[in-house]
Parts: structure tokens; sequence; C-alpha cells
């Protein structure tokens, strides 16, 4: 096996960068410091390419198997003699691919924004905290345990509220943050009592030890009964919550559109690429946990993820704001994957829905953060965010009209193109697995090439808005990026995945199951043809159906009253009859009991002042006294 | 004895010859020149300190009664590293015009004090432990007069000498009846003689007093506030933070190596005295206005921390108290580090002189507010950890209520640290601090102190070596 020691310097390069940038960013010129963060981050990438082409061209393997390496491991915490907490980094499939997946698109947003948000005030402070995220994200797949993971987990965090409320003078922006780190912090909440619990069964907090078939996780009996499900699961289930939150899964996924706030790179990387799809990772990271000792725990995820990704897609067909529509379609797309590990089995081919899943995720990354990018590219020209203000973009935009085309093709998932491959094993292993969550996903698919070629024709299509100042195209620093994604979004669906990236680490042999593949490519056909049909021209056509169907219309344009929801059980259930009698109660008896103990305090503070007198024969005294008073205690009492 | 066995005290060694050096320099120098010797002697120092990570041979000299093993040089290189941080804090404020011409003297005394604690440390003997003990005193009391033109300052000097030496009477006093009862002075043999009997006790609470006044516990703290008060701040913040650690390292060892047997009472006589000690230095320090009397309550609070390591006297303790002493350092040290850049560039010491700090000195508040967070005990800074591990430690015996009424205060302490970070950064000031450059020593001493604040925090490496090297009864 190769020598993977030099991976410690995928998470030190983009801390330092960070102290550096958060230290000195102000002393530097803007420029440099885009620069400095770039070129760090290029660094990165080459560490990460280097380690996975070294991983998966024999470096990992052992036996057939992909081996769990541990280059580097120490020991942090000290709890008990057994249970500890250690900082270290894991190498294996998945975060070998998370790897490669983070920095390509950290790399490209990175350039990216070099146009982007050039001359916005700010620019040195963006990159560094670009730069902590990068850090925080790569050291969250990295981690060795399952506590390493958290601490990384809330780093992540920190970093997206900071960059969705990057432009703090905005109240909305504002809000978005608070909102995001609110939500994601509640379900972290689940995810840190799921951990003590499985730390408290298996008396590990280990990776390894705990996905190992004769380990404590696996080989345990579950625990104590609880509401008719053992420990285990109830363990996993609110590690799952932490998952759902961060992957934005219904209910908690109110957070991620309301972050479209932050500026669009930051959107590509954070809230498509990479952090959303923290659960996932961590759903995959425990998989073997879940299948074996929390089955039930396995299927709510299923359904969970089933239930996102069709609700999600019916909100995207109503939306009129670009960037909502492509969070609600991240929020679908992630559906997909989560519900993919939901309906896997464990081992060869059996865990198609593993494999499918991690394809689905590395694809995702390249598609959707081409599609972030590409609208990134379309609201730098028209300086809007709603589809009502463009149209006919094609003519200007050229380099962002052909590769946004191109990750519409993907995501509606028509072959030869990366999207068709990943979804087609997801459907498989579904169509294996329950009939009626296949029968969702089918329509999903066909919803997805609706949505987005609605998006795709009302930007590029449609009318010439005659606007203000004709639209340009985007300086190189940003089309390159676009282009770039857009080979990965092309050519992704060739890696030979289920050779890769495995539930047990054997590669297995995949095809494509044309039976199932041939309706999902005509499902998807249809949604195109359907879209073409509605919005290549402009015509009255939508607004009728939407005034014939004007109940469901309203419900998913209005997010199926979500946020009116949350809005209702927070502000008049939870905060007028338990917050204001908490509130009443904090306020008179607990604060009253404080100041009563404050008030004693300094009494007794400025009655005994009188010792401090500075005078140093009465020091001596009390000196001798004090001696004396203890001996006597001690010799006569105690 | 041949010449080897010297290396045994080569911290002690190298120390006389630094002060050798600039005795030498002081005198061969023209008096335009003297302010070089500061330069001089912070690189001497620095290399001194270096010089003492090296491995060391263990052994004893002088019939057992200079000990050297890899603890007592793990705490000498603790105390060494602080020193160096007091001199190059000191090294701006020496460069004023009163001061110039008794540059060598505050380095030469400063020395002869770490001399002082060095064999302390080692002792393997009471009297070797009192020749330390005064050592490191005396001199100390004639830093405390070092601007002797002001009148607090002589004042501070008269202080200390007096009540020291009333508390070495008394500790002489105790050591002469533990002497009575054992018939030795040596560690080892009055450790075997030792029993639980009125004489042996009485004697050992004197012995207690005599250390508890160093390390200004309650009752024994009087003195503490005058003196830190009218010392000039640098010799204020090297009495409190490496005065004081040197003082908590030798006491744990004599209690651990020289009364295991009477463990009983000194659990007892340390759990009165660390309620007392962290209680009536938090009260006291809640009233304070003026800085440097703050840190001064303030740091007899942290003492009172102290002893919840020693209580149980298990190896885990010991580890914490070492661990804590290097966090308190770093913690207390950058605390008086800005307050001593401040007196010194404005004359400011009052805590309503630090409103709106921030605004006009930022770099200078986030130190503040670091050195706050730490001596509070906020995570994830490396104070929180100190105070984490002395709880478990305490803990780990069943102090529980103990640590209770610890914790409960760590929270009366929370608020007046935090006062302090309310007032640079909240509240607002008609005529704040003037913004002004520090020099590049100052900033030099602080970014040490932030470093190791931040350092000693995560790296567990550092507990984990710490761990290594203590023992318990």
């Amino acid at each position: 096996m190769a020598d993977f020691g030099y991976t410690l310097w995928i998470l030190i390069l983009p801390l330092v960068t960070f102290v550096i940038l958060g230290l000195f960013g102000m002393k530097i010129k803007g420029r440099m410091a885009g620069l400095t963060g770039t070129a760090s981050l290029a660094v990165i990438t080459a560490l990460s390419y280097t380690a996975a082409i070294s991983y998966f061209t024999g470096g990992g393997l052992a036996d057939g198997v992909y081996q769990k390496i541990i280059p580097f491991n120490s020991v942090w915490l000290n709890l008990t003699d057994h249970l500890h907490i250690d900082m270290g980094i894991l190498i294996d499939p998945i975060s070998v691919m998370m790897l490669v997946v983070i920095s390509t698109v950290s790399l490209m947003v990175h350039i990216y924004s070099l146009g982007y948000m050039k001359g916005e005030k700010g620019f040195e402070r963006y990159y560094a905290f670009l730069s902590l995220f990068s850090f925080a994200m790569l050291g969250l797949v990295l981690a060795t345990n399952i506590f390493q993971m958290y601490i990384f987990w809330e780093l992540v965090g920190v970093s997206s509220y900071l960059l969705i409320g990057f432009y703090y003078d905005r109240p909305s922006a504002v809000a978005a943050s608070k909102k995001a780190f609110i939500v994601t912090r509640f379900a972290d909440m689940g995810f840190l009592v799921g951990i003590l619990l499985l730390s408290f069964t298996t008396k590990t907090f280990d990776f390894v030890s705990l996905t190992a078939l004769d380990g404590p996780a696996i080989t345990s009996t579950g625990g104590a009964l609880f509401l008719g499900m053992s420990l285990m699961t109830w363990s996993m289930l609110l590690i799952f919550i932490g998952g759902a939150g961060k992957s934005a899964m219904f209910p908690l996924h109110i957070w991620l559109p309301d972050a479209m706030e932050g500026p669009t790179p930051v959107s590509a990387l954070i809230h498509a690429a990479t952090m959303v799809v923290a659960g996932v990772y961590l759903v995959a990271r425990l998989f073997p946990v879940y299948y074996f000792t929390a089955p039930e725990a396995l299927h709510i995820i299923a359904w969970v993820g089933a239930l996102s990704s069709l609700l999600a897609a019916i909100i995207a067909t109503t939306q009129t704001d670009i960037k909502r529509v492509l969070a609600y379609s991240t929020i679908s797309q992630i559906g997909y994957m989560i519900f993919s590990l939901g309906v896997s089995g464990y081992g060869d081919h059996d865990g198609l829905g593993f494999m499918a899943s991690n394809w689905h995720l590395f694809n995702h990354a390249m598609f959707k953060a081409l599609l972030f990018l590409g609208a990134g590219s379309v609201i730098h020209a028209v300086h809007s965010n709603y589809m009502t203000d463009m149209g006919s973009l094609r003519k200007y935009l050229p380099v962002t009209h052909i590769t946004f085309l191109i990750a519409c093709l993907t995501i509606a998932g028509l072959p030869p193109l990366s999207g068709f491959f990943s979804k087609d094993e997801i459907l498989t292993a579904a169509f294996h697995h329950d009939k009626i969550l296949f029968a969702i996903e089918y329509a999903v698919a066909g919803l997805t090439a609706f949505y987005m070629f609605r998006l795709y024709f009302s930007i590029f299509h449609g009318v010439d808005r005659h606007y203000h100042h004709t639209p340009h195209e985007s300086p190189a620093v940003m089309t390159v990026p676009l282009i770039i994604l857009a080979f990965g979004s092309v050519f992704a669906g060739f890696l030979p995945f289920s050779k890769l990236v495995t539930s047990d680490g054997v590669p297995f042999e995949s095809h494509i199951e044309w039976s199932i593949a041939i309706p999902s490519i005509l499902i998807g056909l249809a949604g195109i043809t359907v879209a073409w049909v509605m919005y290549r021209k402009e015509n009255a056509l939508p607004d009728k159906i939407a005034s014939t169907f004007r109940l469901s219309y309203r419900w998913a344009y209005n997010k199926f009253y979500f946020d009116e929801m949350y809005i209702f059980v927070t502000k008049k259930i939870i905060f007028k009859h338990i917050s204001h009698p908490v509130a009443w109660f904090d306020r008179h008896i607990v604060d009253g009991t404080m100041d009563g103990i404050a008030w004693v305090t300094q009494s007794v503070s400025s009655m005994i002042k009188g010792f401090q007198s500075g005078q140093l024969q009465k020091y001596g005294y009390v000196f001798v006294t004090g001696a004396v008073a203890l001996a006597l205690l001690f010799i006569y009492i105690l | 004895m041949s010449l080897e066995n010297f290396t045994v005290m080569r911290h002690e060694l190298l120390l006389t010859l630094a002060f050798l050096v600039i005795l030498l320099t002081e005198v061969f120098t023209g008096e335009e020149k003297k302010e070089r010797v500061r330069i001089l002697a912070v690189i001497i120092f620095a290399i001194v300190t270096v010089v003492g990570f090296l491995p060391l041979p263990e052994g004893s000299i002088f019939g057992d009664m200079f000990r050297a093993t890899r603890t007592t040089s793990l705490m000498k290189n603790i105390l060494n590293i602080g020193t160096l941080i007091v001199f190059i804090q000191s090294y701006s404020w020496l460069g004023r015009a009163e001061n110039r011409d008794r540059i060598h003297e505050y380095f030469m005394l400063l020395m002869t004090t770490l001399i002082g604690m060095n064999f302390m440390i080692s002792a393997g003997h009471f009297l070797m432990f009192y020749i330390g003990i005064e050592l490191a005193t005396i001199p100390l009391a004639a830093l405390a007069a070092y601007e002797r033109f002001r009148n607090r300052s002589a004042e501070a000097g008269i202080k200390l000498i007096l009540s020291s030496a009333l508390s070495s009477g008394i500790l002489l006093f105790g050591l002469s009846m533990i002497y009575g009862t054992t018939g030795s002075l040596y560690f080892s043999e009055v450790a075997a003689a030792v029993r639980d009997m009125p004489l042996v006790i009485l004697g050992f609470i004197f012995f207690f007093s005599g250390m508890a006044f160093k390390m200004s516990l309650v009752p024994f703290h009087l003195w503490t506030a005058d003196v830190y008060e009218g010392a000039p701040v640098n010799v204020a913040s090297y009495l409190s933070v490496i005065s004081k650690g040197a003082a908590a390292f030798i006491f744990i060892i004599i209690l651990f190596t020289v009364f295991p047997i009477i463990i009983a009472t000194w659990e007892k006589t340390i759990w009165v005295i660390a309620v007392l000690t962290i209680t009536i230095g938090n009260l006291f320090a809640l009233r304070q206005k003026n800085m440097k009397r703050f840190l001064a309550f303030s740091s007899i609070a942290q003492a009172g921390f102290f002893l919840l390591g020693f209580i149980g006297g298990n190896q885990l303790g010991m580890t914490t108290v070492i661990y804590y002493a290097l966090v308190y350092i770093f913690s207390n040290l950058a605390a008086f580090g800005v307050v001593s850049v401040i007196a010194e560039k404005t004359g400011r010491e009052s805590m309503d002189d630090y409103d709106g700090l921030y605004r006009t000195n930022p770099g200078l508040s986030i130190a503040m507010m670091l050195a706050m967070f730490s001596l509070a005990g906020i995570p994830p800074v490396a104070g929180f950890f100190g105070k984490f591990f002395l709880f478990v430690a305490a803990a780990e015996k069943g102090y529980y209520v103990l640590v209770t009424i610890a914790v409960l205060n760590t929270i009366i302490a929370l608020y007046y640290y935090l006062l302090v970070v309310k007032a640079m950064f909240i509240n607002r000031n008609e005529a704040p601090i003037e913004p002004f450059k520090s020099d590049s020593m100052s900033k030099l001493g602080l970014a040490i102190c932030l470093a190791g604040i931040i350092v000693t925090g995560f790296a567990s490496s550092i507990f984990e070596m710490i761990r290594n090297l203590s023992y318990g009864i």
C-alpha cells in the first residue's frame, strides 16, 4: 500500500491560508489575497488528485479489497480509558472521492470568484472564509472518528453561516444566515445526542471499528428497547437527523432556498456541491452500521429521501428566482442520493444503491456547480435573479449558454452524459427494493427534466427583454471554470465507479439495465418536450395551466407553506405557550434569585473589605491567627 | 564527586553564568551604552531557556540534598519560558530614563530569584529548600521597590520583606517541629518518620502557612494586592506568575513525596483553603477598578484552583497542576502584558480607561480578550482545558462538593473577566485611550503568550508529555 502521509498537508494548507488571509488580508491587496487563496487551493487539488490516483490504482487495494488507511492519527482528548477523541486522517474510497469533489469544485469556485467578486467590498474576507470552509469540509471527510467529524461538521456550519451572511449590510442575507445556522444547529443537536448514544453502546468513536463487521457496533444486540426501537436504531436515527439538517431534507430543508442570499459562487460550492452532501456522506460513512443494526432507520431514510426529492421537484417547477429553482433542484437531487442509500443492500451487487448514491454525488457536484456558476454568469450579465427579467440570452452569452445546456441535459439524465449513468443505477437499485419508491423516483426524473428546461428556455430562449445595457459574456476567469466543469459533467459517467466505490470495498461489475434505462430516457425527453412547448416561445399556455390548477399551483408556488408552518409552530405555539411563560419565570424567579445572589455576593464582598486595610500589622495578625486556627481545627476538631 | 556530576545542576549553573556575564558587562560598559544590557540579557536568557530543554542527566548530588529528575527539569523549563516572556515585556519599561542606570540590577535580581526557585524545586533537604525560598524572596522585595522614587513602590518592597519575614519565621518554626519529631531534615527520612500526631500536624500546618503565603492563598494573601499594586507592572506579573508557579510546583512535590502518610490531614486543609481562596479571591476581584489590583485578586482566585489538583494526591493531579501552571503563565502574562503596555504608553490603569479600547487599539483588545477568555476558562482556549482537567482530577477522587463550589466560582470569575471584555468592546468612552503603536518587543511578548494560549489548548501532546513525567503518591 502506498504512503499517504502527505495528505496531512491537505488540511494544513487551507488552515494556514485562512489564518494568513484572516490576519493580514487587510494589509495585502484584494487581488493578491484572491490569488493566494487560489494558489493554495491549486496545491490542495494536486495533492487530492495524487492521493486519489495512487489510492485507486492499487495503492489502496490489498487482497482485492479497498482498505481503510489511517496515515496520521493522534489522541486529542482522553475521556475514559477506552473512549478518546482522536484527530486523524482516514483514507478510503469515499473519503478519497470526496477529496476530488471538494478540491475540484472549490478550485473552480476560487478561480471563478476572481472575476465574479471583483471589486466587492471585503474581497480578502471572502477568500479567507472560502479557505476556512475548504479546511472544514476537507477535515470533515477525512475524519477518522465521528467526534472529529462532528467538530468539523460544526465548523462547516459556521463557515457556511459566515458566507451566506457575506453581504452583512443586507437584512435578507443576515436573516438567511441566521436561519441556516439555527435550523442546521437544531438538527445537529440530534446528531450530538446520537453520537453520545452510539458511543455509550459501542464504547468507541472510531469509524474503522464502528464499521468493522466484527466490531462493537455491528455485533451489538442493539441495546435496550425504547418506544419499540433499539438504542442503536435511535442513535442512528438521531445521527441521521443531523445529516438531514445539513443536507436540507424535508422537513428541515427550509434554510437552503434562503441561503441563496450568499454570493452565487458560494452557493455553487457550499449549497450545491459539497456541504449539503455532508448528510449523504455521513450515512455512507456509517452505512454498514445502518444496514446491519438499524434497518428500520434505513427504511425511514429511504422515504425521507424519496419524499424530499418529489416535493422539492414539484416546488422547483413553480419558482421564478433562478437560484431558488436550482436550490430546490439540489434538494431534489440530494433526496435521490439519500434515497439510494436507503434502498441499498450490502456487499457486491446488492450494494448497488450505495455505489450509485456516491456516483450521483460525484456527478451532481460537477453539473450542479456548473449550473450555479452558469446562473452566476447570467446574473452577472443581467443584474437580476428572476427569469421574468431574462430571455433570449443565448445570443449574448454563448459560452454560458452551451455549458448550461450541457448541465441541463446531464441532470435530465440523457445518455451519454454522466447523470444518465448514476440515475439509472439508482433507479435499478430502487426497482429491486420497493416498487412504490421506484415509481416516485420515476416521476421525479420527469419533473426534473421539465423544470430544468423550463429554466433553460426561459433564460436563453423566449423574448428578448430589451436590456438596459447589452448583456455581455463573462471574462475568461469565469468561463474557463464553466468549460472545465462541463467536461466533468460529460465524462464522469465513464468512470468505472462500481470498481472504485462500493459498500464493502470489493469491486464489482455493473451494467446498464436497459429495461429501466429506456423508459427513464423517455420520461426525461417527455419532460423536455413539455417544457419546450410551454416556454420555448412566450405563449399563454403556462398561465392557463397555472390558473386551471390554481389551488395546487399556489400550494407549490408557496413551497407547500412549510415556512408558514414553521412560523406558526414557533411563533404561535412555542413562543406563545412555552417561551413566554418560561421567559416570565426566567425574568422574575430565576433573575430574582440571581439578583439576590449577586446582592449577597456584593454585600459579603464589602463586609470583608476591612481585612484589606493596607496596614501590615493587621496582615500579620490575620496570618498568625489563620495558621493557629487551622492548627487548632485539625488537632482538636477534625 | 567528579565534574560531570555538576551537569545535574545545569539549570542553576547556566543561570549563575548568565548572572555573571551581565554583572561583568555592566562593569565594563560605558555609561552611554548601558541600554544594550537589555538586549544582551534577553538573548542570553533565551539561550539559557533553549539549552534547558536539552536532555538532562538525572541524579542527586551533595549527599542527596539536590535532586534532578525529568519532572524537576520540566518545571524549571516552564519557569524559564515564563521568565523569558517577562524579560521581553520589561524591555521598553527598562528603557525609561529613570531606570536606565539600573537595568542590570533588574535582570540580576530576577535571575537570582529564579536560581532560588530552581534550588527549591530540586531540593532534597529542608535546609536546601529554605535557602532556595529565601533566595527567591529577598531579591523580589528589592525588585518591588525598584522604582524607589515612587512611594508606593517603596511601600510595596517594605511590605513584602516584612510579611515574608513573618512567614519565613512561621515556616521555620514548623520545620523545627518536624525536625523535633522525625529527627531529620532529609525529605526521604522525614517521609519515612512522619506520623499522624499533634506536634507533626502543628509543624505541618505552620509549614503549610509559609507555603500558602508564597502562593498567596487565603488567609495568607493580604500582602498580595498592596504589593502588586505598588510594584512595577512587570515585577508584579513575575510575582503573580513565576513566583506563584514555582511555589505550587515545590509545594506539590513536598506534599507528594514528604507527607504522603498524613494525606488525610492535608487533604482536609487543602479543601478548606481552596474554598476560602477561590471564593474570597473572587469576591475581592469583583470590586476592583484598578487593573493591577484586579489582576492581583484574580490571581489569588487562580491560585486556589491549583489546589484542586493537589487534593487526592494522584498522578493526574500533578499533571494538571503543571499543565495549569503552563496555561496560567501564558494567560496571565498576556493580561499583564497588555496592562503593562498601556500603563507604559499612557499611564492609565483603571478599568474605566479601557472603555472603548477596541475602537482605538483593536490588536491589544483582542489579545486582552483572549487572555481574559483563557483566565475565565472559555473553550476552546487553553484556560478551559486547564480548568477542565483540574476539575476532572478532583472529581476522580470524589470531591464533588469542592468541584461544585469551584465551578460556581468560575461563574463569578466569568462575570468579572467579561467586565473587562465588555469595557473594551461595548462601553462607549468620551476620551478613550489614544491609538498608539507598541514597540516590537512588547508585540513579541504578547505574540508568544497568545500562541501559547492557543497551542497549549489544542496540542494534546503537551498534556501527554507532562503526564508521562508526573507521579502520584
